[in-house]
């Protein structure tokens, strides 16, 4: 096999099309930036796979770049971007492609703008107007989430710790020891035979082990919900921490993003600064029923949402037609395990579920409550937990 | 090692191995067979991903064909554990042996406790199995069903091409196997074992490609009913349905339609057939309030 050599001190290398080394080198980093885990292990191995091919066709860089960067269908929208930004003419690829992977994705090579943060204040109150109009267009912007107050902090940290319950669990098909006569376990009990010399000694059982159920949150971070997305990131990011159980983190906003990857890690404020970074529609419109089509599309039919515990975090504005969202509900409850609904609104005095949306999601959720207060978010947590039951 | 890995003869790029898939009826194209020419050369393991009903778990079943080499084939399941994957000791047989040992006259305690440990008594299961027969193709199967756990296993497999059994030792194929891993993306497998292997996304093949593969697959099929077909299928795809058909939905139909003796797809016997691409009863319904006939005469003026 032939040795490969990374360029020592990767710092100097510019993309450069005629040298592959360089170009797969430059085309790493720029990835890396545009949010794809690319080391340095990658960016070998994508050399020792374009050399193994044929490093001057521009083909078989992409696919050597490809099939060694990538590492999940939403990476390849991204590296499209990357390469063809770095090399020219049109991509190699076979087909326009499933339009649900091809997005227009932010690449690091352009960066909006960085002050989110700062011109939110002065421009808030004219805009607020334009931009829920013209949220389909979708507000492209970075936004900090990580500067809290302390007395939000400690509100906060109070709902983690209340998070903290097992977790409604499910039985298992793995089974386990048990003392109690049950299933013989032949296993051990040939062992146990085998160690007395074939003499018959009593038989060793096993039981079903129980694990726990997945839990799915959809968690809305458009404009109608900006007090609260953040709040409701943070039960998130603590709902993640369960152990040995699978959960899910989604955010809705104009589109579809998955921040499950972006939550893990025990630092709260390190998972929202990752998820701020993630999201590119904190403050847009609302488009429930196309999004959780999405989500059930993508992932919850294949597996996320069945038998799940799915939490969705919404106000319930749609912009879209309700009937939408009523239909792919009912969808998401053949699916899930349990649908509970939280509507920070909902704490709210003379409180009645009008929001189009809600109003056609309803009849399929199984739990509906507020998500305003700690008090409420403790509520939810034991509901997700299974501990108590509360109808809609 | 060579340099050219598990390459059969005459391979010498991805375009041959196109040529050579397709003799066994697998219609790839460049980026699959780029992949597949990679991970056969260099040793590396190959992660697809994609839809239900791309290909995946046929690739593996072509590249077998293609290297000559028997299927070893693991499908992952919740619960799945090391001895259902990797070896499990044979107890009933050791016991055997050991009581017969026993009845002998030279019985000698020492000698038949190490034998009870030796490789006779030990049972293959599919990935130690991959590893002693060489040349192979290891298929595993649906590997987001298995629990997170069992990916550690299969890490250690798949990086070093290795099974340590503590009794006995490491054990180490001579040649490693071309190994596909496949994913249906139910849940996010963990990065460790996607890095050891080429990842590849598959796509539904375009219109061309589709309905060469089904005129392969269902060669009593006239060429007009394959086109009308396949152009049916690509209209369901886009008409929001459910589970939206995959190539095996494609084939299946034309299979169907090719048994009735159609000469090609008409609306009635369209709607007699709709069970072998529509798999919901939502689906059906909103199928039968379409008119397929309109949707094929319309696909196939896009096509």
């Amino acid at each position: 096999m032939s040795e490969v050599r990374v360029l020592p001190g990767a710092g100097g290398a510019e993309p450069d099309p005629d040298d592959p080394v360089r170009m797969l080198v430059g085309l790493g980093r720029a990835l890396d930036s545009a949010g794809l885990r690319v080391g340095p292990d990658r960016v070998a191995e994508a050399v020792r796979a374009a050399v193994a091919l044929d490093p001057t066709r521009r083909t078989d860089l992409y696919w050597a770049g490809r099939l060694t960067l990538c590492a999940n269908p939403d990476d390849l929208p991204k590296y499209d971007a990357v390469f063809a930004a770095l090399t020219e003419g049109d991509l190699p690829r076979l087909r326009p492609g499933a339009q649900h992977l091809v997005r227009a994705v932010p690449v690091a090579l352009a960066v909006p703008d960085a002050g989110g943060s700062d011109d939110e204040d002065t421009e808030a109150g004219a805009e607020t107007v334009l931009r829920a109009a013209a949220s389909t267009v979708e507000t492209l912007r970075h936004k900090d989430v990580t500067t809290l107050g302390a007395a939000e902090r400690a509100l906060l940290d109070r709902a983690l710790a209340a998070l903290s319950l097992p977790g409604e669990s499910r039985p298992s098909r793995r089974r386990r020891p048990s003392p109690h006569p049950g299933a013989v376990d032949p296993r051990r009990t040939v062992r146990a035979l085998l160690r007395s010399g074939g003499e018959l000694v009593r038989p060793r059982w096993t039981r079903r082990s129980v694990r726990p159920r997945p839990v799915v949150l959809l968690v809305d971070v458009s404009g109608s919900m900006s007090g609260y997305a953040d709040v409701l990131l943070r039960f998130a990011h603590a709902a993640t921490r369960r152990r040995g159980a699978r959960t899910e983190v989604f955010t809705l906003g104009t589109r579809l993003t998955r921040v499950t990857r972006e939550m893990t890690g025990r630092d709260p404020e390190r998972a929202m600064g990752a998820v701020a970074a993630v999201v590119p529609d904190w403050s847009g419109g609302t488009r429930l029923g196309a999004l959780l089509r999405e989500f059930l599309d993508r992932w919850g039919q294949r597996g996320a949402a069945r038998g799940a515990v799915v939490v969705i975090m919404s106000d319930g504005w749609e912009r879209d037609d309700p009937a939408v969202l009523g239909a792919q509900m009912s969808r998401l409850a053949l699916l899930a395990h349990r649908v509970v609904w939280c509507n920070p609104r909902a704490g709210r005095p003379g409180f009645a579920p009008l929001a189009g949306g809600l109003a056609a999601a309803l009849p399929y959720v199984d739990d509906f409550v507020s998500g305003h207060s700690l008090a409420a978010l403790e509520q939810l947590a034991r509901i997700v937990a299974g501990v108590e039951v509360r109808g809609a | 090692m060579d340099g050219r890995g598990l390459l059969p003869a005459g391979v010498e790029s991805p375009a041959d191995l196109v040529g050579r898939l397709a003799d066994v009826g697998y219609l790839a194209d460049e980026g699959l067979a780029t992949a597949a020419y990679l991970g056969l050369r260099l040793h590396r393991p190959l992660f697809c991903e994609g839809e239900a009903g791309v290909g995946k778990t046929e690739l593996a079943k072509a590249l077998a064909s293609v290297l000559g080499a028997p299927l070893i084939r693991l499908q992952c399941y919740e619960g799945i554990e090391a001895s259902q994957a990797l070896y499990d000791w044979d107890f009933p047989r050791q016991l055997l042996h050991l009581r017969t040992a026993e009845a002998a006259a030279d019985f000698d305690p020492a000698a038949v406790e190490a034998e009870l440990w030796s490789r006779r008594f030990l049972v293959a299961r599919p990935l130690l199995q991959a590893l002693e027969i060489t040349p192979s193709v290891l298929l595993v199967d649906e590997v987001d069903r298995a629990d997170d756990e069992f990916e550690a296993f299969l890490l250690e497999v798949l990086s070093d091409f290795a099974v340590t059994v503590p009794e006995l030792g490491t054990l180490r194929a001579d040649v490693p196997p071309a190994v596909v891993v496949t994913s249906n993306r139910t849940r996010d497998v963990h990065d460790a074992l996607k890095r050891r292997c080429y990842y590849h996304w598959l796509e539904h093949p375009e219109f061309e490609r589709e309905v060469a593969i089904v005129r392969l697959r269902v060669p009593e099929a006239s060429a007009r009913l394959c086109a009308e077909v396949t152009a049916a299928a690509h209209a369901l795809r886009d008409a929001d349905l459910l589970k939206p058909p995959g190539i095996a939905e494609t084939v299946d139909w034309a299979q169907a339609l090719a048994a009735l003796g159609a000469p090609g797809l008409d609306p009635g016997l369209a709607a007699a057939t709709l069970g072998a691409v529509v798999k919901y009863r939502e689906d059906v319904e909103r199928v039968r309030s379409l008119d397929v006939g309109a949707l094929v005469t319309r696909a196939l003026m896009g096509a």
